[in-house]
């Protein structure tokens, strides 16, 4: 191949559009970054001229027709200076203190992990014409039965298989009700929200009681990298936990099954159009239910790496809200696994965030956890460019 | 014979195979009775039994003792007592104990308390459910009525009793009916699943709950910075007590609010163009525009509706019973959650989501720590069966759809087949 072939195929692959979108999108988030440690801007001059440059950027891809990459570099550069010249207002001790950026690193990849593994499952699920809106469900089973299972056979390995195992269970009476029964996919999944919360919660009680889960719990281990503690990628990514990384690969696997293989193309075609694929001999019930499954193995994943991988104990709706979260991940990355997992790295990014904001202002904080369901509200509504769903997701199919 | 009858291509209408809301909610008034939402409470109940039973403990005793934290004995307690007539000083015989000093009749009162706010919160999901729509939101809307009920109730001081109580129920009703609104508006312009946006919204409110009440929030008490929870409404937002002691959580008149509610739900439905248009959305959009009815302001508009409503519950909440809202009581109240139990249960019917409140609203006050016997059941397992209960509830609501369909699938193979014949010229 040569130099010319290969400039053709970059120019096809990003086109000069593309480029100046996502320059705009980088500027704007640059005009946030230039405000805090180390450069720590404390003119509102800085964020707001950077901040312009974005929103040119975005302009200027809006007029050649691009109404979704547009918008979102003029979005980015309006969150940059309005995040930028806010953080120009705060005392240079709390930015020090809020804005360490190997802790912010490590806690985006741990609060975005849980999310990614159901939202992953999520996208299995959806893509195949199954709505999933129990995925809350399935992680809060799974982690529960993963603490149940890590302290019965003292073994976090059998406690992640006892909670995909879980996962499975849950997601196959969804995947009764809405493939077999052609039940009502959003009642169905409402259900197995209350039935997992209703369920975990009752074996909770009945079996640990007031005093809750044992302190000495099997947990999945960290991956020490030797990097050493205080550098930068010592701290951020030096000890992550096991299944931090296997979130990365999941995500490789999960984009190739999706998008380079026949079976991937099959359980597509079911999503889109489920007529045709069973007319060229695809079994729609079979691929829906492995679909389902699989949503919920990874969902259950997803919940037992937040007990038994990150926070070492279960309580009762532990996982409150976070498989929506996850939810709102699928459909604000238009139902791709890496717009999934961007969407998942945005919206733990904000709980890391929160957290830390919690050192110095306690509401900020808990404005800030909104962040993933307003930013989602936005996407649906078309400001951006509306994402696309699977044309065939949430409605049941009836073999004839 | 398939050759001769004209077959419209099945592509042409995707819905011909997949029923959609409409298509589901046209079924379900035409299938009617109360045969099957009674079958499902009754399986519902039956597995949560199993599970007390696989537990340990003796399932008959576990809900009698929910049925009598319920209050639903005092039915069966037949004497000779008094009761007050209402805006005199006089007193007749009635055969009911309606002293709330006594364990039935307050916890009757407790039932009822919680039935009011769930018939609204019922009807939230039974109106858009009418429309076609899925409103999942009925939680949002709650809170957001909520949360503007503590607001005027405890921010504006210095009015009189009806016109407090006036203002602060309407402004709340208002706020559901916008945070619905939202939905429906988004639905109606820009086609966005108000599913997804439903959801999206009653987190909003929930985060927007815990930032308004929390510590440094603005609506944050003045008294004690340390506690997260809303001032006290002042006495004139309050609703009157209608029995009991309202030192101890008396009956309040929210209940004929709720009652109302149910009331204008059938007459709005039933009894206006309004409704008519509502309905003939939900049958099928397509017909209801071919003839001549805006789809899109019909969906903002039940959406509101349903909003109004559920704000409505939130509202009567707040200056019924429990006078101010704190963050923990905005991050687990599922009011509004168990609304799609009620409608989905009582089959989107004014009669059917007051009976199918009345059985959640027996069920969460017979679980409760306060009234359930803790030497029987543990309060907090009763709680999570009864989760467990109104998760099978839907599940079986979703299972009996079935065995509807297949028993409409029968008459369906005969009667259309005797009509293709007769179609046919010999």
């Amino acid at each position: 191949m040569t130099s010319m072939e290969y400039a053709n195929r970059f120019r096809e692959r990003w086109p000069l559009n593309t480029v100046v979108a996502r320059a705009g999108v980088a500027i704007g988030l640059l005009a946030f970054v230039l405000t805090l440690p180390p450069f720590k801007a404390r003119s509102p001059a800085v964020p707001v001229f950077v901040g312009l440059i974005a929103i040119a950027c975005g302009i200027w891809v809006l007029t050649r027709g691009l109404r979704r990459p547009g918008w979102t570099a003029i979005g980015f550069g309006l969150v940059g200076i309005a995040l930028g010249t806010l953080a120009t207002h705060a005392s240079l001790g709390n930015l020090d203190q809020v804005v360490v950026w190997s802790a912010l690193l490590s806690a985006t990849l741990i609060w975005a992990t849980p999310l990614t593994y159901a939202a992953i499952g999520g996208l299995f699920s959806e893509r195949s014409g199954v709505v999933n809106i129990g995925l809350e469900g399935m992680m809060l089973a799974g982690a529960f039965f993963g603490v149940l299972g890590a302290d019965k056979f003292g073994s976090w390995e059998l406690g992640l298989l006892i909670a995909a195992v879980a996962g499975a269970g849950f997601a196959l009476i969804h995947a009764f009700m809405a493939i077999n029964l052609r039940a009502d996919q959003i009642v169905s999944g409402f259900a197995i929200n209350f039935l997992a919360l209703g369920v975990t919660g009752y074996f909770f009680i009945d079996i640990y009681g007031e005093n809750g889960t044992p302190g000495d719990l099997p947990r999945i281990p960290n991956v020490d990298l030797g990097l050493g503690r205080h550098t930068f990628f010592g701290d951020a990514i030096g000890r992550l936990n096991i299944m931090i990384w296997a979130s990365f690969a999941l995500l490789i696997v999960a984009h190739i099954v999706l998008f380079h293989t026949p079976l991937g193309l099959r359980l597509r075609a079911v999503g889109e159009h489920p007529r045709a694929a069973d007319t060229v001999g695809i079994s729609v019930y079979l691929t829906r239910y492995v679909a389902v499954v699989v949503s919920g193995i990874l969902a259950a994943l997803g919940g037992a790496y937040l007990s038994i991988g990150f926070v070492g104990s279960f309580g009762e709706n532990m996982t409150a809200g976070r498989g929506f979260i996850a939810l709102a991940a699928v459909i604000f990355g238009n139902w791709r696994p890496f717009g999934a997992y961007a969407a998942a790295i945005l919206f733990g990014a904000s709980t890391a965030l929160s957290f830390r904001l919690a050192v110095y202002s306690d509401a900020a904080s808990v404005l800030f956890q909104s962040l993933p369901y307003v930013l989602t509200l936005i996407a649906v509504a078309g400001v951006i460019g509306r994402p696309v769903p699977p044309a065939a997701v949430g409605r049941p199919y009836a073999k004839q | 014979l398939s050759e001769t009858t004209p077959h419209a291509p099945l592509e042409a209408d995707p819905e011909s195979y997949a029923p959609s809301v409409a298509k589901r909610l046209a079924f379900y008034q035409r299938a009617g009775g109360i045969v099957t939402p009674l079958l499902t409470a009754v399986f519902a109940f039956l597995m949560g039994g199993i599970v007390v039973a696989a537990t340990g403990h003796n399932p008959l005793r576990v809900y009698q003792a929910i049925f009598e934290g319920a209050g639903l004995n005092w039915f069966f307690h037949f004497g000779s007592y008094h009761i007050d007539v209402p805006f005199t000083n006089h007193q007749v015989w009635f055969w009911w104990d309606t002293n709330t000093n006594h364990n039935a009749p307050f916890n009757l009162t407790q039932t009822l308390i919680t039935t009011a706010p769930l018939i609204l919160t019922g009807l939230a999901v039974a109106f858009a459910f009418r429309c076609g729509l899925f409103n999942i939101g009925g939680q949002g809307q709650y809170l957001v009525g909520a949360i503007t009920g503590v607001y005027i109730g405890s921010r504006f001081t210095g009015m009189g009793h009806l016109s407090h109580v006036l203002f602060a129920i309407v402004l709340a009703s208002l706020a559901g009916a916008l945070w619905g609104a939202i939905a429906g508006f988004l639905k109606a312009t820009v086609g966005a699943h108000e599913v997804i946006t439903t959801i999206m919204l009653n987190w909003i409110a929930y985060w927007g709950g815990s930032y308004l009440f929390g510590r440094g929030g603005p609506l944050q008490n003045h008294t004690d910075k340390s506690i997260p929870i809303s001032d006290d409404i002042v006495d004139s937002a309050k609703l009157s007590a209608i029995w009991g002691n309202p030192q101890l959580q008396a009956l309040h008149s929210g209940i004929f609010i709720a009652l109302g509610a149910l009331i204008a739900f059938y007459l709005i439905l039933n009894r206006t163009t309004l409704g008519y248009e509502v309905r003939a959305v939900g049958f099928n959009p397509e017909a209801a525009r071919y003839g001549g009815i805006s789809v899109a302001r019909n969906f903002i508009i039940a959406m509101a509706i349903s909003g109004l409503f559920a704000g409505l519950a939130g509202g009567i909440d707040i200056l019924g019973w429990q006078f101010r809202l704190g963050v923990l009581d905005v991050q687990v109240s599922n009011i509004g959650y168990i609304g799609i139990a009620v409608a989905l249960l009582g089959r989107n019917t004014a009669v059917g989501v007051g009976l199918a409140a009345l059985l959640f609203g027996a069920l969460l006050t017979g679980t409760s720590t306060r009234s359930l016997d803790p030497g029987i059941f543990q309060p907090q397992l009763a709680g999570n069966l009864a989760l467990m209960i109104q998760a099978l509830v839907l599940l079986f609501v979703g299972a009996d759809l079935l065995i509807l369909y297949i028993w409409q699938a029968r008459r369906k193979v005969r009667i259309p087949g005797l009509g293709r014949q007769a179609q046919e010229p010999a």
